[in-house]
């Protein structure tokens, strides 16, 4: 958690007490704990939103107060990487899109904890699919266009279900960052670049002066420059939606130059440069591939995750933002089709789950199956990733939500 | 009232003599056959010959002709027929524009190229057969053309053609909000409005009709010629089928009111809907190409769409199929849509016929494809095993006896799965569907150069 995730969870309104859900005893046909190999007739405890034993099944282990639930197969929660959902409403009519403000190219203190409704059907649909974390916030469509929050899906955003409040910033190059129209900047990639690194020189020049013994050289606070002043010292790490190479490589220059630790989004052409990818360490929230190819997308394919995968690039799976019909991707369908695709069931699932919850910086609490984590579970009728299957439930924070099954 | 009065003679010429697969038969063998109109078999023989399917069945009934070339598939294969895209924008469709609501005469005949990726990735995702449809955005968007995704030079050679050789396609419609704009324009405002404006020119085409036979073939008599009331006066006979989008309950039941005022015959898209008006759909007798999208929502009319929408009409007893509305669902993920409907309770037999028969139903094109019967086209695909699995991969889409998607082919595997080249247009065919009138032509260029 960063300086800005802690002050903007002392903001946030909590309840006296959260709900008391029913402690759950869940038997699994399978688990896939994703923390270890697949475990079959397996038994997950569940108390105080909390796991508490996850071991073969064992009735003796069952209290009396534990409501007991049966499913075919069993996995930790999904987590969607990165998302607009409760920022982008279902609805999409104005007075439910808050994704993106257009007044100005660099609004890096806008934070989606702010704008998230967590009362969109949306936010609902994607738990019904598996999904029981978000990285949600602003969509790509500015050079840097807000933060985004890492929060459970269950529609509230009690303190406990909020992760963190202020997780990400996003930024994008190529043709997401750009402002088409005359006369205003950034109108080419170039241009973006510039403005870009114009604004980290100011924010460094801003800390070091807010750093200055004598207070009364101090500048005036300034919410923009103190949020890149963040992704400067990396507590708050800038998000790079790029799609183009060109695009990925003047990501990977801007971390260079100014010695950003980024996470890359999309990525349509990672198989391209996929050496100084792995080079620079970032991990990939990788685009959704069910999502349309063309213009910068053009190149995006179904088996880039196993190309991934096989170079030992760290990535994760993500819904995106859909600006028409359908509104949302489902992180459950992107893996989906990269395990058909070459990447296969395991490492689909980790990038859902394990490998999605250490790039946002949350694998103390989610992402895996195992005693002392946070109780969120998908359950599934059958193999996760196949088209027939239906979740039947999901657990988030030991609490049982039944949405489907669909 | 043909689509092509003046070219038609050529274009007939044109196509006349494709050249056709398999001047020896072929037979697959050794594979899973989900024939459609029958069980499936589970050791199956399917042989073709010249373009057609000349058998089907189980390996010990099948005899292989003398002399056909056979090929024994490894175990675990599945062949279907060729799937049928009952809505699909691919080749870079395009219909009427912002000047006015009503196109019937445009043809989205005038903005294909053949040579579009997407018709490379529809072929991919194992289509044979697509309904190619101008837009949504007015009442009536122009004409739609069914194509079959052969490896053309140009879109002519992907026409299908009927009896009276004009090209096979139907006349694209809406309602709801797509086609309603802000008023003072041309488009309509209100649903009332535009429900109202397709009657008037419904009603113009009639009386059309009605003064062209009264002329009993008089020149003098004659109406001047106008394109557009033609068109419909094709759908008013019944022999062009009305594709009516339509999301919303209501507007679904507009469109049944329409079709029983006029008497034309229509096929239901969309349908975001059609869940809550079911037996309805199914009375009337009308088809549904229904959508199955990742989530609802992205419009207002499209906020109930449901999973549950093929499994619903399927209980009320209506035909339904499936589309992919590509781009709105990639050409290659069609046969998960099919899985989906599953997902929500659809039956797996209907659901193969959803994206097989019932549409080819929809286009009148039952008795040439959508099921793979002695006779028929020889469209099929070789799937890598269940066609509902999401780990099963189509490897081969054959259309009238050719082979026009090979996924060991590193060009064909790039259109599959995508990346860099999969936006290029295909390279040129150095064979296929070269008929005699373009070998004349390139001729003629090269003396002329």
């Amino acid at each position: 958690m960063n300086r800005a995730d802690r002050f903007a969870l002392l903001l946030l309104l909590a309840p006296a007490a959260a709900s008391a859900a029913m402690p759950l005893a869940i038997h699994a046909g399978v688990l896939y704990p994703v923390s270890g190999p697949p475990v079959r007739e397996a038994l997950i405890l569940i108390r105080d939103s909390r796991i508490t034993f996850v071991g073969p099944a064992d009735d003796r282990m069952i209290s009396a107060d534990h409501q007991i639930i049966r499913a075919a197969v069993v996995t930790p929660g999904l987590i969607d990487a990165r998302a607009t959902v409760g920022l982008s409403g279902l609805l999409n009519q104005p007075h439910d899109q808050d994704m993106l403000e257009r007044s100005a190219p660099v609004q890096p203190e806008l934070r989606a904890i702010d704008a998230y409704n967590g009362g969109d059907p949306l936010v609902a649909w994607v738990r019904s699919l598996g999904v029981t974390t978000v990285n949600t916030g602003h969509s790509p469509g500015t050079l840097v266009s807000g933060q985004t929050m890492v929060v459970k899906t269950s529609g509230s955003t009690r303190d406990r279900e909020v992760l963190r409040p202020a997780a990400f910033i996003t930024a994008a190059l190529g043709g997401a960052g750009l402002n088409r129209a005359e006369g205003k900047a950034p109108g080419t990639r170039a241009k973006a670049v510039a403005l870009l690194r114009a604004e980290l020189i100011k924010a460094q020049e801003y800390v070091r002066k807010r750093a200055l013994t004598d207070e009364t050289k101090h500048p005036a606070r300034d919410l923009r420059l103190e949020a890149l002043g963040r992704a400067l010292d990396g507590s708050q790490r800038l998000l790079i939606t790029a799609h183009k190479a060109p695009d990925i490589l003047a990501a990977l220059r801007l971390a260079k130059e100014f010695n950003l630790r980024i996470v890359l989004d999309g990525c349509a052409d990672a198989p391209l440069v996929l050496e100084e990818i792995r080079a620079a360490g970032f991990p990939v929230i990788l685009h959704p591939t069910m999502a349309r190819a063309g213009d910068e997308t053009e190149n995006l394919a179904m088996d880039t995750p196993a190309k991934l995968a096989a170079a030992g690039i760290s990535f994760a799976f993500q819904s995106g933002y859909e600006s028409y019909v359908p509104k949302t991707r489902v992180v459950l369908f992107e893996a989906a089709v990269a395990a058909g695709r070459g990447l296969g069931f395991e490492r689909a699932l980790a990038g859902a789950t394990l490998e999605a919850a250490k790039t946002l910086g949350v694998a103390d609490r989610i992402g895996t199956v195992e005693v002392g984590k946070d109780a969120d579970l998908a359950l599934f009728d059958g193999d996760p990733f196949e088209y027939t299957t239906r979740v039947t439930a999901t657990v988030i924070n030991g609490e049982l939500f039944r949405d489907g099954p669909r | 009232m043909r689509l092509f009065p003046a070219s038609s003679a050529l274009l007939l010429l044109a196509c006349a003599a494709p050249l056709f697969g398999q001047e020896r038969p072929l037979a697959l063998t050794g594979s899973r056959i989900y024939p459609i109109d029958g069980e499936p078999i589970a050791d199956g023989v399917l042989v073709v010959h010249q373009g057609r399917i000349v058998a089907v069945g189980a390996a010990e009934k099948v005899i292989v002709p003398a002399g056909a070339e056979t090929r024994a598939l490894p175990p675990g294969k599945v062949i279907l027929p060729g799937l049928v895209d009952s809505h699909s924008h691919i080749g870079g469709a395009q219909g009427g524009d912002g000047s006015g609501a009503l196109h019937p005469e445009v043809r989205v005949l005038d903005a294909l190229d053949a040579r579009h990726p997407s018709i490379q990735r529809a072929q991919a995702g194992g289509i044979t057969t697509a309904n190619v449809m101008p837009g949504s955005g007015q009442l009536i968007s122009g004409q739609t053309l069914y194509l079959k995704l052969r490896d053309g030079r140009i879109i002519d050679d992907l026409l299908i053609r009927l009896a009276d050789g004009s090209a096979a396609g139907g006349l694209k419609m809406a309602n709801g909000t797509n086609p309603m704009r802000s008023p003072g324009g041309p488009f309509p405002g209100t649903r009332a409005k535009a429900a109202a404006m397709v009657r008037d020119q419904f009603i113009k085409a009639q009386e059309y009709q009605a003064k062209i036979a009264r002329a009993k073939g008089d020149p003098e008599k004659l109406p001047a010629r106008d394109l557009g009331l033609e068109m419909i006066g094709e759908a008013l006979a019944g022999r062009r089928v009305v594709q009516f989008h339509s999301h919303r309950h209501d507007d679904i039941l507009t469109a049944l009111r329409l079709r029983q005022e006029f008497g034309f015959k229509m096929v239901l898209h969309h349908v975001s809907e059609a869940w809550k008006v079911a037996p309805e759909i199914a009375a009337a007798g009308v088809p549904v190409s229904a959508i199955v999208l990742d989530s609802p929502g992205g419009k207002l009319e499209a906020r109930d769409l449901s999973f549950d929408t093929p499994a619903a009409l399927e209980r009320a007893g209506a035909e339904v199929g499936l589309h992919s509305d590509d781009p709105v669902i990639d050409s290659r993920h069609f046969l998960r849509s099919a899985a989906i409907a599953v997902r929500a309770g659809m039956s797996r037999p209907a659901a193969l016929r959803a994206v097989t028969l019932a549409n080819a139903r929809m286009l009148g094109l039952e008795d040439r494809v959508g099921t793979l019967t002695v006779g028929k086209d020889a469209d099929f695909i070789v799937l890598s095993g269940d066609p509902f699995s999401v780990y099963t991969q189509v490897e081969e889409t054959w259309v009238e006896g050719r082979r026009v998607f090979d996924l060991t082919d590193p060009r064909d595997r790039s259109y599959a799965l995508g990346g860099p080249g999969a936006g290029d247009p295909r390279r040129t065919p150095l064979c296929c569907y070269t008929s005699a009138w373009d070998i004349i032509l390139a001729a003629n260029g090269a003396l002329q150069q």
